[in-house]
């Protein structure tokens, strides 16, 4: 199967959609149809609802679907973050249990990594794991955490070794999120959004066959998430384009991805909004203050110059040089954008700019850009660790002598 | 650099005669080696990493693309091949005793007479003025403003009404001179319709070579305070294990990154005169101009007492960036330029 060629798998996969894709299928009933036929997932193993193609077929894939207008396995949120982490270190019982449901969209995942106590120091976290019998007791309280409200599973990290130096007492689960004893509560940030939430743990429980990976190797489990993470694999999902769009499925796909696009609404805004600042200088005759021409000018001297230093890391990386650290900056560099990208829609916007909501600027969107932007130099790592991670990996700079070896137990925490 | 000349004549015909790099971007059938912007700014890139002193950027970036700009056929036969081969040094006079950038600003006049012009006024800054055997002079024609009535003429530097003078430069690595011209007898480049626009272009030109030699030097100065903050003890700890360093560093090459992406963006989009090119020339000379004195000023800090001496050459690189800075017009003229040509 995967030493077929391109031509082989367009033929393949547009003769199956020709024989199957009806628009008037149930979402779930299409879903599994893709999962085992392995269409959905054509890059994953044969065994576990994929193909065994190599990934760069995938595109032949998905241009076929797109054609077509056909709808594609469920991709939103960590779904597939999980997914990936399962494939990589679950055991068969756990891929067959949750793989599939996965892929139908049934169920819903949520990444419960983050704690209040531990966010930059991921691997400091202190909610822990029991063992009592046949099953791992949780308590603690994990946060950040996208669409708990609505998940059914997650991906828990838990200390379960107190003695064990820090990286080495955590072990990995996935836990049952509708249980008793699971409380989801939203946070609610500075600009009025609640994307997140803060899951509280008391006394809830994992069946031990759902431990992935061994008891104290959860760091190196998370590792791979993580890095499924970095790779973009989450966040804003886009619907099929093609194709007429009417029939059932749509109208189901339209609404999950409704509810599944809902936490990052405001993402665009967190992001600065580049594009709107010359359009905004104009409207309101800001373009002729000299003073907001030359702020302008910086703005778009940065915005530019980072969209061409991604091109030129893309470049590098289709010449065969593996992405690396230098991700860290562009994300750094997308920190600085965004907070330059407020100063001057505000400096444009002026007096206005103590307005919010439909009183203000593009109903609210303005206002918004401002008490959005903190998010991105905090959010999947701030920029102090990305120039952590600039200084040691790419300068090789020396690292900081550490002061959390040892026992964990005897490590200052908050 | 520490002779009156600015420049060690061997390397430079080594320069010229082995590398050919003068007449790099210079087509073939005038002696050049046939190139174009792109690989110009790859060796701006390397001389400014190097800090070479060389009458290059006046010869090659300024007078020879001015020639190739506004000549015409017979003239750039005439002119280009010793300026190829590195056999005569040139320069472009363009700024005047205000220091202005802006074509609009010259008032050096060409008066018309029987068999070309005569020059009458005073140019400044002009970069290795002191030994160019040839001039590239812009000037502007009796009674006119603006960009009207602009031309740029060529003369020998020893022709009579010529008198130049050496200034005392804080980047002792790019020499500038005064030239005064009292009726000196010049020939007009090119024609007299629209002759801002060749002059325009190469000022462009010159921008986007100067961006790609100032982020050479960038890169060389924050590859010097990246190996120093790995060798230098203070406290019992090599000072980059220092998150205040390790921070600054990181900070400084994404500076440095960004400036280079819109050096190179430049250089190609003018290689294949893509219609937005100008602006970009003014985005990336604001770009490099701004990261290279930033890197500058850190990388005297990041070295502590040791940076501030004459001894450490830091210093040299530091005097340069600050030159550059400034040298075609400095950061907040660009950016204006840039918004202008955006339609802002």
């Amino acid at each position: 199967m995967s030493k077929m060629s391109e031509a082989e798998v367009r033929t393949e996969v547009r003769t199956w959609l020709t024989a199957n894709w009806d628009p008037e299928m149930s979402l779930v009933g299409w879903r599994s149809k893709l999962a085992d036929s392995g269409w959905g997932m054509p890059h994953w193993p044969e065994a576990w609802y994929g193909r065994g193609l190599p990934v760069g077929l995938t595109r032949v894939v998905e241009e076929e679907f797109a054609n077509v207008g056909a709808v594609g396995a469920a991709k939103s949120g960590v779904r597939l973050l999980a997914a990936a982490t399962l494939l990589e270190h679950g055991t068969d019982l756990q891929k067959k249990k949750f793989l599939r449901r996965i892929l139908t969209g049934e169920d819903n995942w949520c990444q419960l990594f983050s704690e209040p106590g531990s966010g930059s120091d991921l691997a400091g976290a202190t909610t822990r794991a029991d063992l009592n019998g046949d099953y791992w007791i949780i308590n603690g309280q994990k946060v950040w955490t996208t669409s708990a409200h609505h998940a059914d599973h997650g991906l828990l990290l838990a200390r379960t070794d107190w003695d064990a130096p820090k990286h080495e007492g955590m072990s990995f689960f996935v836990i049952d999120i509708k249980q008793p004893g699971i409380d989801v509560q939203p946070l609610k940030q500075m600009n009025g959004h609640a994307s997140f939430n803060q899951v509280f743990f008391t006394d809830a429980k994992v069946p031990v066959e759902n431990l992935v990976g061994r008891v104290g190797e959860g760091w190196k489990v998370a590792v791979t998430t993580l890095a499924h993470e970095r790779r973009g694999a989450d966040g804003l999902s886009a619907p099929s384009k093609r194709g007429s769009r009417t029939g059932r499925i749509y109208v189901e796909e339209r609404a999950e991805l409704e509810t599944a696009n809902q936490p990052y609404k405001w993402y665009p805004q967190r992001a600065g909004r580049v594009d709107l600042v010359i359009e905004r200088a104009k409207e309101t005759g800001a373009n002729t203050d000299p003073n907001v021409r030359q702020e302008i000018a910086r703005l778009m001297i940065m915005a530019k110059s980072a969209e061409w230093t991604a091109r030129r890391a893309r470049a590098a990386q289709q010449q065969g040089r593996p992405q690396g650290p230098e991700g860290s900056l562009g994300k750094l560099a997308a920190s600085n954008v965004a907070r330059a990208a407020a100063r001057v829609h505000t400096l444009i916007t002026s007096t206005e700019a103590m307005l919010t909501g439909s009183e203000s600027p593009r109903n609210g969107i303005i206002a918004e850009i401002l008490v959005s932007v903190p998010a991105v130099s905090i959010a999947g790592g701030t920029d102090e660790i990305q120039r952590n991670i600039i200084a040691e990996r790419v300068l090789d700079l020396p690292k900081e002598p550490r002061f959390d070896t040892g026992p964990f137990r005897n490590v200052r925490r908050n | 650099m520490g002779t009156a000349e600015g420049y060690d004549p061997a390397v430079w015909r080594q320069l010229s005669e082995e590398l050919a790099l003068p007449g790099i971007h210079i087509p073939e059938q005038y002696g050049g080696a046939g190139f174009g912007m792109v690989e110009l700014c790859v060796v701006a890139e390397e001389l400014g990493r190097a800090l070479l002193c060389a009458p290059y950027f006046s010869t090659a970036v300024l007078a020879a693309n001015a020639i190739l700009n506004a000549g015409t056929e017979a003239q750039k036969a005439s002119l280009l091949p010793d300026l190829a081969s590195g056999a005569r040094r040139a320069t472009l006079a363009v700024t005047e005793l205000n220091g202005q950038w802006d074509p609009h600003s010259i008032e050096l006049v060409a008066t018309p007479i029987a068999n070309g012009y005569h020059l009458d006024g005073i140019k400044s800054y002009v970069v290795d003025g002191h030994v160019a055997e040839l001039l590239v002079v812009a000037a502007r024609l009796p009674n006119t403003v603006g960009n009207d009535g602009l031309a740029l003429f060529t003369l020998n530097a020893n022709t009579s009404g010529v008198e130049r003078r050496l200034l005392e430069s804080m980047d002792p690595t790019r020499k500038l001179a005064r030239i005064d011209f009292r009726g000196a007898h010049a020939q007009l480049l090119g024609d007299l319709n629209d002759g801002a626009k060749p002059l325009i272009r190469t000022l462009d030109q010159a921008a986007i070579a100067l961006a790609n030699e100032m982020v050479g030097g960038a890169q060389k100065l924050l590859d010097s305070a990246v190996n120093y903050a790995k060798v230098r003890v203070q406290f019992g700890r090599t000072i980059g294990s220092f998150q205040a360093i390790k921070h600054r560093c990181a900070d400084l090459l994404l500076d440095v990154e960004l400036a280079k992406s819109a050096a190179y963006y430049a250089a190609q989009a003018a290689a294949v005169d893509d219609p937005e090119w100008p602006a970009l020339a003014c985005l990336a000379k604001a770009a490099a101009s701004e990261t290279y004195l930033r890197v500058a000023a850190e990388c005297i800090q990041l070295h502590g007492g040791i940076g501030f001496t004459w001894d450490n050459d830091t210093h040299l690189w530091f005097k340069r960036a600050k030159s550059s800075e400034v040298f075609l017009g400095q950061p907040s003229y660009h950016r204006e330029l840039l918004m202008q040509r955006w339609g802002v």
